[in-house]
């Protein structure tokens, strides 16, 4: 895992290098005075050689500082607190949604193969793999905020009566602050982003379910519970999925850090003040740090995901811990 | 071989024997009997056959303005309706669909023909070589692939063909990592001894035993590949990071809409609907194809 934390770091680090032409001229655009360009490469360590410069920036990195942002002068390490957060809450509710609908499905349509039931949720879930998300956003919105009015558009809370914001988790603070009238709206606000971040999962997380399930479900000890006369939803809920979670567990692992990518698309449509839509803010305004922090905090966490699915594999399956 | 013989006398025209049963017509026969499969196949000659005759079937052109006709909904003179600058929505969709099946065909046989070589590399001669790149293929799939892609467009600029650029290029280790796989597999195969065994060059193993044989995991993952390129282009384009106007890609369209959503959705509505299609069709193939090619699915 060292190997591939470093290579990370490598290419973040190289994003900036590999602006064509001058990194200053292109991040102050044409017209900046030659003093205040090179006031920037000075800033950004430009003028020292570049194992130099990467090993002040791994200096900087282990000891917690990100770098300070270009546009609003403030340390991203800081800046970025609460933006994290947003996207932790978006992307636990979208992975909440697409892990209870997808194994559900994927169980029930194993269960009942070939059933009118199963052909409708391997079609939906098919249909989701091909959805673009933001499509899918856009059309969320349309349909249930400007047309039938059920649920808010973007946003994260009534920004108008804010709550004091402690995790900047809003679902968290509104219940530390006990304000449940907050906690309604901050979940109401929830639902569409999560529903539009969460599909892909949920399609790719019940096919996967499904097919891992109809190959347990042939097997002797499933015969043995059923012949023992358990009752069939201890037999497949107890049974049959802990022996058939393995692949699903590694498909949920895979799709939350794809997640993380979607969040992009997802925050930019439903203005949701997360990563993302913070990395996209800097793509816009050419502030480099940023969008080399930004992605660094992201693929961190993904490693970081993965490294979890594989101690979860343990604690799944009792034959890993033994090899 | 008794089947050959009367599948032979039945076409009119003598069919060598060799034709009739082999691997790659087995793939088809499986193929045919898979209904969504076709389905899918039928959708995207469908998708081919309107981007290349967008020029012939489109009523306008593509970015021809009339400023009265804003935002007019679907009619018999247009029938997907206009956008906020009087363009014929109908003209835009059809020709958007040149765009994101070139953009989806390249990028994904770009990262394919990359993806090969470092394969082959890593695979067939091993060592350092392969310990190099297969941390390098481990380090480019830490990252979020939208988002390298998104990182990659940042540092060239927006435009359609560095979107077409990132996208291969973060699809490398997908392939990369297949064709290794099945290179090693291959390797200590006994035909690939005996032909070693009888003084093949390393360079005419790999390409007239090992290449041919990785072929089939290659073309399954390339036909779900172009499903995703097609959407990370569209995602790109979505972001103003991939084509620029008044170039009709679909992801495009969509992000010069979305304020138009509450007035006139149909200018969401199509585009989208044509991105979903395409992406389903390329999926339906690719699940097929899988089906169809993979031998131990056959059972």
């Amino acid at each position: 895992m060292v190997p591939v934390l470093v290579g990370m770091t490598i290419i973040v680090f190289s994003i900036i290098h590999a602006i064509p032409g001058d990194p200053a001229e292109t991040i102050l655009g044409q017209k900046a005075t030659e003093q205040s360009k090179e006031a920037l490469r000075e800033q950004l360590g430009l003028n020292n050689p570049w194992y130099q410069q990467y090993f002040s920036y791994m200096g900087d990195l282990l000891k917690g500082d990100l770098g300070q942002s270009i546009r609003t002068r403030v340390p991203i390490a800081q800046e970025i607190t609460p933006y994290l957060a947003a996207t932790a809450e978006l992307t636990v509710a979208a992975m909440a949604f697409a892990i209870f609908f997808g194994v559900n499905a994927g169980i029930i349509s194993a269960w009942k193969q070939n059933s009118w039931f199963d052909y409708i949720c391997m079609l939906i879930a098919l249909i989701g793999v091909s959805m673009p998300i933001f499509w899918l956003g856009l059309m969320e919105q349309w349909i249930f905020s400007l047309k039938l009015h059920w649920l808010p558009s973007i946003g994260r809370m009534n920004q108008r009566d804010p709550v004091e914001a402690v995790t900047n988790l809003y679902v968290i603070d509104s219940i530390i602050a006990g304000r449940w009238d907050q906690l309604w709206t901050v979940c109401r606000h929830l639902i569409l982003p999560s529903i539009a971040l969460g599909t892909i999962p949920m399609a790719v997380i019940a096919r996967m379910t499904r097919s891992s399930m109809l190959e347990v479900m042939n097997s002797d000890f499933v015969r043995t519970a059923k012949a023992k006369g358990l009752s069939q939803f201890i037999v497949i809920y107890k049974h049959a999925l802990k022996n058939a979670f393995i692949p699903v567990l590694t498909v949920i692992g895979l799709q939350t850090g794809a997640l993380l990518g979607g969040a992009v698309l997802t925050e930019t449509i439903f203005a949701w003040p997360g990563v993302g839509r913070y990395i996209y803010e800097a793509i816009s305004s050419r502030d480099y740090p940023v969008i080399q922090s930004g992605i660094l905090v992201i693929a961190f966490i993904f490693v970081i995901i993965n490294l979890i699915v594989d101690l979860l594999y343990a604690a799944v399956d009792p034959r890993i811990r033994y090899r | 071989m008794a089947e050959a013989t009367t599948a032979s006398t039945n076409t009119s025209t003598a069919v060598p024997a060799e034709k009739v049963s082999g691997p790659w017509r087995d793939a088809w026969k499986a193929f045919r009997k898979n209904k969504i499969a076709m389905a899918g196949l039928i959708m995207i000659v469908f998708f081919i056959l309107i981007a290349i005759l967008a020029p012939v079937i489109a009523p306008y052109e593509f970015d021809k303005q009339v400023l009265r006709d804003r935002l007019k909904p679907p009619s018999s003179s247009h029938w997907f309706g206009t956008d906020d600058l009087g363009r014929d929505l109908f003209t835009r969709v059809l020709y958007g669909a040149r765009i994101s099946l070139w953009v989806g065909t390249f990028s994904v046989v770009g990262s394919i023909i990359l993806g090969t070589f470092l394969g082959i590399l890593a695979g067939f001669y091993g060592k350092w070589i392969d310990m190099v790149i297969s941390r390098l293929f481990d380090i480019l799939l830490a990252f979020p692939s939208i988002l390298l892609a998104i990182a990659i467009v940042a540092i060239l600029g927006p435009s359609l063909q560095n979107a077409l650029l990132a996208i291969a290029i973060v699809n490398i280790p997908t392939y990369g990592r297949l064709v290794r796989a099945k290179v090693l597999s291959l390797k200590n195969e006994e035909y690939i001894t005996a032909a070693r065994a009888i003084g093949m060059k390393n360079s005419a193993i790999l390409l007239r035993h090992i290449l041919p044989n990785s072929l089939t995991p290659i073309i399954v993952q390339g036909t779900l590949g172009i499903a995703t390129a097609i959407i990370e282009a569209a995602a790109l384009g979505f972001l103003g990071l991939g084509a620029q106007p008044p170039t009709p890609e679909w992801g495009k369209m969509l992000s010069d809409s979305r304020q138009f959503i509450a007035t006139a959705p149909w200018t969401v509505v199509f585009p989208g609907i044509s991105i979903m299609l395409t992406v389903l069709a390329f999926n339906l193939m690719g699940d097929g194809l899988r089906d169809a090619l993979d031998p131990r699915m056959k059972s």
